[in-house]
């Protein structure tokens, strides 16, 4: 623990915020796009520290909230049918449990009977499989390149041991698509983005080369502590200032160039790329991860014929607009009013690492 | 409002609040009880009574640095202690589920006495009732206790001033990490003990200098960051904290970090908090680290003028950020 104090001291925080303040007070925002780095901005305060000029805008970084409502939908119903057939066995992370879908949530399909397990990990579900060999065991799987690695080793554990009755739902998507599909959407002004360190700790750093040469914005991967943080916007400061775009490391102590090849390579053995839909910001070309035609077994969607669902968003939910960084938690009418943590209109208010979580915690 | 009970209903947050004000408020309205004090001060024939109640209900039964026995004794006794009562006769109820084993029931009643010794209150009434197998989980245990109050005295939450400050006892999130680290299903093991501990044998040190405490709770189910807020709300004031003044064990912190907790919201058990007239506070303080359940006695925090009765902290990069009452669920039967 003394380790971390040493990102959490006021003296050098102070010292580079004062550099931040000797820049020329020209107009920027900055998009941080991990959860992670939200919570953290928000319960250190941070935002209101830094001078009017420097605006820090939310991204598409919590990936339970943009898995997208249709995809909810399936499995809240997927639960209720296996309720009645007592065939499957749901499990999940536990902030999936109470999204709101259209008609239901998970929670409440459990109350009302259905096999639903929160998990810590996708190693548990593969026990929960060899405990209950007369189900199936589905894992609604949702998360971004740190998340997806664990996923495709479970499924490499699943097909060494030859379980037949696991397989996953993959929500499991990429933040680099996300990010472009942001920069070329006009209503959006980013001029630089803070990466998600442990996304990047498995990706490295050629997956942002394009943002940079492209768009000319730049990416500075940053650690979790309000220090990272402040360090990483004072490096995208000094390279809009500098005309420099690059992709830079700040969070050195954990992040290398090449990411982690041996985490590439399990998530290549069973992933390849396939068009993703994500809430708000709809489907996006190769910025999900499908399971291979050789893990067809562990594939729920080819494995069964899932259900359809017929979707109705919640009336004046602005998610989708709070994930694209284009409406603060706080303009949304429905905010700490009617949509509060205990009682959540839109998955950005239920996930721990919800934008809109963060604001109503820390913020209001 | 929900219309079954959650377990988080139990957990001393903003559902319990609402618990009360929806279920019970309606139909208990006695102005002692809806004071929401941890206990009813009574004008009983020219003396001042203090009379409280409460349920254990934790799991597991036996924790590293106390027992549910132990809890049952010091929970009622903080209670009775942080009203400025010196506590003087308890009460115990036992639901005792069918199959439990009688050396452990004696286990738990050799800590109560323990505990009561130490504490220096006389167990004076008690009742058994044992239920099926299933109906309740092992044993349950009420205690009741009254104690006596010195005329002046009144560390009721409504006396918050502005410009008081806030004295914190020692480290917060003990008790938490303790049963945590027992539970099972967690699979981890610290060192950390339960501060459970009769407050009185502090309290008392301080009594003295009375006129100077304006509020004082025991910190229990919701944590510091509850009784903070209950303590703005009750006395429409708002409270600021200071995030590196707040004494707190590395291990602890250490879980927190891995666990993805806010030790704010960690219960204890032998911690209190005063609020105090800030011309006092340096002499309150040296006088609560002269007491071993006082050692590590910090100002953590001061009563200031807003009106939107929020408690916000100072973050150790100097921001600043809300601290609300606890609204999920952070652990249950704790106490």
């Amino acid at each position: 623990m003394k380790y971390i104090d040493e990102f959490r001291k006021k003296e050098p925080f102070k010292a580079i915020l004062s550099k931040i303040k000797s820049l020329p007070p020209q107009t920027i925002s900055l998009m941080e796009v991990c959860g992670t780095h939200t919570v953290s901005i928000s319960k250190s305060g941070i935002r209101n520290l830094l001078p009017p000029n420097i605006r820090l805008i939310s991204g598409p970084g919590c990936p339970v909230c943009v898995t997208s409502l249709e995809d909810v939908d399936r499995v809240i119903m997927l639960a209720a049918e296996g309720k009645i057939h007592s065939r499957y066995i749901i499990a999940t992370f536990g902030d999936m449990m109470r999204v709101p879908g259209s008609h239901s949530s998970l929670l409440k399909e459990k109350a009302k009977g259905a096999d639903i397990r929160v998990v810590y990990s996708p190693v548990d579900a593969l026990s929960l499989a060899r405990e209950n060999p007369d189900k199936e065991v589905i894992f609604f799987a949702v998360g971004f390149e740190t998340t997806s690695p664990t996923f495709a080793a479970t499924i490499l554990q699943a097909m060494k041991e030859g379980l037949d009755n696991f397989s996953i739902i993959s929500n499991n998507k990429l933040i680099p698509p996300a990010m472009e599909a942001l920069l070329n959407d006009e209503n959006i002004t980013i001029d630089g983005f803070i990466c998600p360190g442990h996304v990047s700790a498995i990706i490295g750093t050629t997956p942002y080369q394009k943002i940079v040469t492209h768009y000319q914005r730049g990416c500075v991967i940053s650690g979790f502590e309000p220090l990272d943080i402040i360090f990483s916007i004072y490096l995208l400061m000094h390279q809009k200032y500098s005309g420099t775009p690059k992709v830079e490391i700040e969070y050195s102590r954990v992040v290398r160039q090449e990411g982690n090849p041996k985490a590439l390579k399990v998530l290549n053995q069973v992933y390849e790329l396939s068009d993703a839909q994500w809430r708000g910001l709809g489907t996006i070309p190769k910025s999900g991860l499908g399971l291979k035609d050789e893990c067809a077994l562990y594939d729920a969607t080819r494995k069964f014929d899932l259900p359809q669902p017929e979707v109705s968003e919640p009336q004046g939910c602005r998610c989708g607009e709070v994930l694209k960084g284009m409406t603060s938690p706080t303009e949304c009418p429905l905010f700490a009013t009617h949509c509060t943590p205990s009682t959540p209109v839109g998955a950005c208010m239920v996930s721990s690492e919800g934008t809109c979580a963060a604001y109503y915690k820390y913020e209001r | 409002m929900e219309k079954h009970i959650l377990l988080a209903h139990g957990n001393g947050g903003i559902l319990t609040s609402q618990l009360i004000e929806n279920c019970f408020f309606p139909y208990f309205q006695d102005p002692l009880l809806t004071q929401l004090n941890d206990q009813a001060i009574i004008e009983l024939d020219g003396y001042r009574i203090a009379f409280t109640t409460d349920s254990f209900v934790v799991d597991p039964l036996f924790f590293p640095g106390g027992d549910i026995g132990r809890l049952a004794v010091c929970g009622t006794v903080n209670d009775l202690a942080v009203g400025g009562a010196t506590p003087l006769y308890l009460s115990i109820g036992f639901i005792i589920e069918e199959n439990f084993t009688i050396e452990e029931l004696k286990k738990i009643a050799s800590s109560i006495s323990t505990a009561a010794e130490e504490a220096r209150i006389r167990i004076v009434t008690a009742d058994t009732k044992v239920v099926e197998k299933g109906a309740c989980d092992k044993v349950f245990i009420n205690t009741s206790g009254i104690g006596i109050v010195k005329k002046g005295i009144d560390f009721s939450g409504h006396n918050a001033r502005e410009g008081d400050k806030i004295l914190l006892s020692g480290d917060i999130g003990d008790h938490g990490i303790a049963i945590l680290s027992s539970r099972e299903d967690i699979g981890f093991e610290t060192s950390i003990k339960s501060d459970c501990a009769p407050l009185n044998l502090l309290v008392n040190d301080l009594l003295p200098h009375a006129h100077y405490i304006h509020s004082m709770r025991d910190l229990t189910r919701g944590g510091l960051a509850t009784i903070l807020n209950e303590i703005a709300i009750q006395s429409n004031r708002s409270i600021t904290i200071y995030e590196d003044h707040i004494p707190l064990k590395e291990e602890v912190r250490g879980m927190c970090e891995l666990l993805g907790l806010d030790p704010l919201y960690l219960a204890n058990e032998g911690k209190l908090v005063a609020f105090v007239h800030s011309g006092s506070a340096e002499e309150i303080l040296s006088l609560m680290k002269k007491n071993p359940l006082g050692k590590n006695a910090r100002i953590i925090g001061e009563v200031v003028r807003e009106p939107s009765k929020k408690v916000t902290m100072e973050t150790q990069v100097g921001g600043s950020r809300l601290i609300e009452m606890l609204v999920g669920e952070e652990l249950p039967r704790i106490c």
